[in-house]
């Protein structure tokens, strides 16, 4: 089969279609935005992806539905958006017209002090609003996990984010009543072709298919795959590096499939953590916290789950808790398929499991067997949107009060994800009781020989894993409160 | 004559729940910010090139990559500076624009790329190759110390009473230190400038600074040119906090140097990591205490150290230091007293204004003097914070030998006391930790007490600008600068109520230096006191000239003239406030008045560590209860209550969003925020991802906040209100006192906790194995 090539990307941006020949590989929407298109409403606080100033909305297809999501602009590269609707906070009201209803339940509540946070609030509650008209304090701190800002304190937008309803009907709104109109003029742009746009030297590559990628990639074997953007996207933004030839992956609606048979779960490796989240509270209610701490909604409308464990980061959001449960991951080499354990994968730092040209295709998450107990402990400075220092992950099972398997999992702890094998060997066997807790947790010295740095010392990380067993313990035997209780009422 | 039907009262007048006057255009992305305005073609852009090393010489640099690289029009080092390379704010030839032989931190200034784009001089100025001579270098304030590093400029001493006899008389004596971390302001609009060449000399210069004067000053001197041929624009800045009153003054100068050079406009504008590398943040702190007390826990004497990191230059330090021993005493009352303040050079960038100028340093300093008495003596420290407080005759002196006549701190406790119901969730605290072993609480009710004004005397002084049109319209201008707290709206509705006119008819414009000269900074909280003022004088004079006419065109006499609602009262006629403008500028009435003000009542005298340097004081409080994982030392604030005191507030919409923003501003500070350098002298938190300001998430789970609606200010300030941008930050104080408690309940509250800042969760957990050690060593 040949495949048909085309030389521009196309998406909506408010609304116009727009049309691109010549676009850099490392063209972030943000400056696009502020520097091509003079829309000035969407502001730079990082340009990385950690302060939502420049949040916007992006309305990207899956089978045929449109959906839009938060999305940081400053790491998402321009030419990832084809076939999307772009919408910035300049598109929100007419110039002489009345305010969004989120933007007037922004001013009615005195939310914005300097303003320049404002925008990207703005953008988040939208989506927000969108999805739930009448969302929970819960809800909204959730939406807002990846927005800062340093003058309000933030009371004032949460009772603004209350407030939005009473203000206008999220039936009326523009994005709502247009949807179906908007996907099926999405849907003429998505001709199945292969984009290919630049020079040899400066260039990016959208595959036509997964068939595709996997031959453009065999081709390409150097490229720099890029799903969610949200560490590429500060290769270039903070470490200005040559990331030519790109292979953008979102487009892939192939890659986000989520399928669950009898004996698990199988996530394509496009599938970002917002669109994971549903699967994982069902099937693996363990991790819910964790996943609600991943980066902020913006990273996790973005980041992929995929992404998450071919980058490899020592830390790793989901790859303590995959290795954990038992995940494994299929890699794809043109036509030629392997599977490895997750934690294989994971050689040293820096260096994976994967040949050039291969790239991983699936994440397959074996469910948790009846006699085996499960947690998750993310460990970090601040509560959310933060790397984590410490990330513990237990899957231990049990017969008769004896531990009959045990497999603990750590990030933060080593140049990997890495397993706790030396305390996994003293609790395999043994009775599940606080002396074998304490015979246990020593084995932690053994296992790992953590660094020092600006989010954690050594010493507090190896407590720390020691306490994350301990508690895990406690939990078992359930006596008094043994977490933050977070869902104290909260009263605005 | 039009006869007009009176109405009720003016729309946005003072003391009304005014919405901030940019609300619609911030949130439709209308408000226009430095980097949003239209550039010019032809526009350039510089870009910063910063030291690799914390401490060294430069042997060599070669630009040869960096000039040949892509879009690059030119290099600018110290030889392209027409003027003094030096933009010392305390005029110490210490801070040089660009170095030249030696760095004297990691994040230094040495060069400045020109491009045709951001994007290319920011690329070409990695490319730069420079060889280094390292030197020994110092981060940290006790290692400065012990290597004998120099103070960046004149300690101050506080001294009142008779110390020795003070602790000679005292039961009992303590010793102790603490650290305090800095923090970095993070405001969300970063550093920018942009300026644009004029004619002959001249330059404007659109800078995001809170001192737009001195900004002017910098760019003169460093141009070499006299101050009249440059002009400094601010509209708005994207939050400022303390950290664009001197350090927006270097992208300023450079942008300056380089449009004058290559004759074209150029725009400065650092990325957010260099932007927090480069420029100057709140100071840590290293407080060396010793304490006398009775056996009730009241004090007989203190005598503190302040130590603090400077950096490699003075800056603002003098002040900030200053400020720190002025607010050690917080609300009590120290018989024998002696305070010192040690400002030490650093190999780190030069720390700078960070809301509240030390006073958040010195005021946690004395908490933690009132939380090791509370443990020694075994009492709540609130009874003991409640023994100490200023008082009548004879416990009314502070430190500085300003006597306190406006103390309502008692009545502020008390209601806070009552309205977060402290006593009973104070044993409810306890309870629950004698019943959990994982999960602590704590709960801690601290006092604030802030003086008002510059310590700089003559900084206490303002000027505004209103113009009245022909069709009634105002224009106002002053030199006050709008960075997010409301000021241009509170000093709008402070003119529309000397008019007596709707708040929709004034126009505040952007702070400019060619309207308002010799301005000072937007800081101290000043900004509604000082510009307020000016501006209700020029309303003033404006309105004395036209009372006059109208005495005089219909004869009546001047107390016959009123300004009301809309209108103006002549005799028993009303015309509309339109007409008799028109009326009067037909008679030739000069509508245009040039306000200004300064501040009563207050002197300094440094030398002797004596004098009144505060107008007035600002008060509040807030309870704070917390729970903590003993496992990890994660935590959270489970409740907050606040009172705060803003006098009679010119707007109590803006002054709550001060007073919330500021407490979470201040708890950040005393919790995630941490400051961290490696072993090379690098600040490794110089972003969002690794530096942490407080989320939603972070905001206390139940938050009221309430101001104390009875207050008024005793001085004669602008309707009696008081300033509000620094005071409720220490409010977040309570937070760390809480984790305190929370901790010291591993040891059955039976020792000082000495919980350092910011509490991290690895410091809480640190400190309550320690306590907990050291309760089985007790037994």
């Amino acid at each position: 089969m040949t495949i048909q090539i085309r030389n521009t990307i196309r998406f909506i941006l408010n609304h116009r279609l727009v049309e691109l020949a010549d676009v850099s590989p490392v063209q972030t929407l943000l400056d696009f935005l502020r520097i091509d298109r003079n829309l000035k409403g969407t502001k730079e606080g990082c340009a990385e992806g950690d302060c939502g100033a420049c949040t916007v909305l992006v309305g990207r297809l899956l089978d045929g539905k449109l959906k839009y999501e938060s999305v940081n602009a400053c790491i998402r590269f321009v030419g990832s958006l084809d076939g999307c609707h772009i919408v910035t906070v300049d598109s929100l009201a007419q110039p002489a017209g009345p305010l969004h209803p989120v933007q007037q339940a922004m001013v009615d509540t005195h939310a914005s002090q300097c303003g320049f946070c404002t925008p990207g609030f703005v953008m988040s509650l939208y989506g927000l609003w969108m999805e739930n008209a009448k969302p929970s304090i819960a809800g909204i701190e959730k939406a807002l996990q990846g927005n800062l800002c340093r003058c309000t304190g933030y009371a004032a937008i949460i009772r603004a984010a209350e407030a939005i309803s009473a203000i206008g009907d999220v039936g009326k709104d523009p994005l709502v009543v247009e949807r179906d109109r908007i996907a099926r003029e999405l849907a003429t742009l998505q001709d199945g072709r292969r984009v290919e746009i630049g020079s040899e030297t400066e260039r990016f590559i959208l595959p036509g298919s997964v068939d595709d990628f996997a031959a453009v990639l065999e081709a390409n074997p150097k490229a720099t795959i890029v799903a969610g953007s949200t560490d590429v996207g500060l290769w270039v933004t903070k470490f200005m590096r040559d990331i030519s030839p790109v292979i953008h992956l979102t487009h892939l609606e192939e890659l986000r499939r989520i399928s669950v048979d009898a004996e698990g779960v199988t996530l394509g490796a496009g599938v970002s953590y917002a669109e994971a989240y549903p699967v994982i509270v069902e099937h693996f209610p363990e991790l819910t916290e964790l996943w609600d701490r991943i980066g902020g909604q913006q990273v996790r409308n973005m980041g992929t789950v995929g992404g998450n464990i071919a980058n490899g980061s020592p830390i790793g959001d989901t790859p303590p808790a995959l290795i954990a449960l038992g995940a494994s991951i299929t890699l794809r080499k043109g036509d030629r398929r392997r599977t490895v354990a997750l934690e294989d994968f994971f050689i040293a730092y820096g260096k994976q499991d994967r040949e050039p040209g291969e790239f991983v295709e699936s994440v397959r998450i074996p469910f948790v067997s009846d006699d085996a107990r499960v947690a998750v402990y993310k460990v970090t400075k601040r509560l959310d949107e933060d790397i984590t220092a410490v990330c513990g992950a237990f899957r231990i099972a049990f017969d008769a009060g004896r531990v009959t398997d045990a497999v603990i999992a750590f990030g933060g702890m080593a140049g990997t994800p890495k397993r706790a094998s030396n305390v996994e060997a003293a609790l395999k066997g043994a009775e599940w009781t606080e002396e074998t807790i304490e015979r246990a947790v020593t084995a932690f010295d053994q296992d790992f020989t953590p660094l020092t740095d600006w989010r954690a010392s050594a010493e507090y990380r190896q407590l720390v894993a020691k306490n994350l067993l301990r508690r895990f313990y406690l939990e078992t035997q359930s006596s008094g409160q043994i977490r933050l209780d977070r869902t104290i009422a909260v009263a605005v | 004559m039009n006869v007009m039907q009176p109405i009720d009262r003016i729309r946005g007048g003072v003391h009304e729940k005014e919405r901030h006057e940019s609300g619609h255009k911030h949130v439709s992305g209308t408000a226009e910010y430095i980097d949003d305005i239209p550039e010019p073609q032809g526009t350039l852009h510089g870009y910063l090139g910063l030291s690799q090393r914390a401490h060294a010489e430069i042997l060599s640099i070669d630009f040869e990559a960096v000039s040949s690289s892509e879009g690059v029009i030119g290099v600018l080092t110290a030889a392209d500076i027409p003027g003094e390379n030096d933009i010392s704010p305390a005029h110490k030839h210490d801070e040089p624009i660009f170095v030249t032989d030696k760095v004297e931190f990691h994040g230094q200034p040495i060069f400045a790329v020109v491009a045709t784009s951001r994007e290319a001089a920011r690329r070409a100025a990695a490319k730069v190759k420079i060889e280094y001579r390292d030197l020994p270098h110092v981060t940290d304030v006790l290692e400065a110390a012990a290597a004998n590093y120099p103070l960046v400029i004149d300690p101050l001493k506080l001294e009142r009473g008779d110390i020795e006899a003070g602790f000679a008389k005292a039961k009992n004596i303590l010793e102790g230190e603490m650290r305090i971390g800095g923090q970095d302001h993070f405001y969300l609009e970063g550093q920018i400038s942009f300026a644009i060449p004029g004619e002959d000399d001249e330059v404007l210069v659109y800078s995001s600074t809170q001192h737009p004067s001195e900004t002017q000053h910098m760019v003169a001197t460093v141009l070499g040119v006299p101050s009249n041929a440059v002009t400094v624009n601010v509209r708005r800045m994207g939050g400022g906090f303390g950290g664009k009153e001197t350090q927006a003054n270097i992208f300023a100068a450079v942008a300056a140097v380089a449009a004058k050079k290559y004759r074209c406009p150029v725009k400065v504008r650092p990325d957010r990591d260099d932007d927090m590398s480069a420029t100057g943040k709140r100071h840590d702190f290293h407080v060396d205490y010793k304490l006398g007390f009775d056996d009730e826990g009241r004090i007989e004497a203190v005598d503190a150290v302040f130590s603090a990191r400077c950096g490699y230059s003075a800056d603002l330090s003098g002040p900030v230091t200053d400020r720190a021993l002025f607010h050690a005493d917080n609300c009590y009352f120290y018989p024998n007293v002696r305070l010192r303040s040690r400002p030490l050079k650093t190999n780190t960038v030069s720390n700078t204004a960070f809301r509240g100028f030390g006073g958040p340093q010195g005021m946690v300093g004395g908490e933690r003097m009132i939380e090791e008495i509370a443990y020694a003596v075994g009492k709540d420290p609130l009874e003991i914070r409640k023994l100490n407080f200023y008082g009548g005759e004879g416990r009314n002196l502070t430190p500085y030998h300003q006597t306190v006549e406006d103390n309502i701190i008692g009545r502020i406790i008390e209601e806070l006391e009552t309205s977060a119901d402290y006593a009973k969730r104070r044993e409810a605290v306890i309870a629950f930790n004698r019943e959990n072993n994982v999960v602590k609480r704590g709960i801690a009710l601290t006092p604030v007490k802030f003086g008002i004004s510059f310590t700089k005397t003559e900084y206490n002084q303002a000027g505004a600008l209103v113009h009245v049109y022909t069709d009634g319209s105002i224009h106002l201008n002053h030199g006050g600068t709008e960075m997010g707290q409301g000021l241009y709206t509170k000093v709008a509705q402070v003119v529309a109520d000397e008019f007596q006119v709707d708040l929709d008819r004034i126009k505040v414009t952007a702070t400019t230096t060619g309207k308002v000269p010799n301005t000072s900074a937007t800081a101290a909280s000043s900004g509604s006191d000082l510009n307020g003022m000016a501006a209700a004088n020029a309303a003033q004079q404006i309105k004395a000239r036209l009372v006059k006419f109208a005495a005089e065109r219909w004869n009546v006499s001047e107390t016959d003239v009123a300004f009301e609602p809309n209108t103006v009262r002549i005799g028993v006629d009303r015309l509309s406030f339109n007409e008799f403008i028109k009326i009067a500028y037909g008679a030739r009435i000069q509508l245009s008045a040039a306000g200004f003000y300064k501040t009563p009542k207050i002197h300094w005298n440094r030398a002797e560590g004596r004098g009144r340097p505060f107008f007035y004081y600002a008060y509040g409080a807030s309870c704070s209860e917390v729970s903590v994982d003993t496992l990890t030392g994660e935590y959270q604030v489970d409740r907050t209550d606040i009172l705060h005191d803003v006098g009679r507030s010119l707007n109590p919409a803006l002054d709550l969003g001060q007073v919330e923003g500021a407490f979470i501003q201040g708890m950040g500070w005393l919790t995630t925020e941490e400051l961290w350098w490696d072993a090379k002298g690098r600040l490794r938190t110089h972003a969002p991802s690794t530096y942490k300001i407080p989320l939603a998430s972070d905001r206390p789970r139940v938050f009221n906040t309430r101001l104390a609606e009875w207050s008024v200010n005793r001085e004669e300030t602008i309707r009696r209100s008081k300033a509000v941008g620094e005071p409720p930050f220490m409010l977040g104080i309570s937070v760390l006192e809480a984790l305190s408690m929370a901790a010291a309940s591993v040891a059955e509250y039976r020792i000082a906790p000495r919980l350092d800042a910011p509490a991290t969760p690895e410091r809480v957990l640190m400190a309550i194995e320690r306590l907990r050690a050291a309760a089985r060593q007790k037994g």
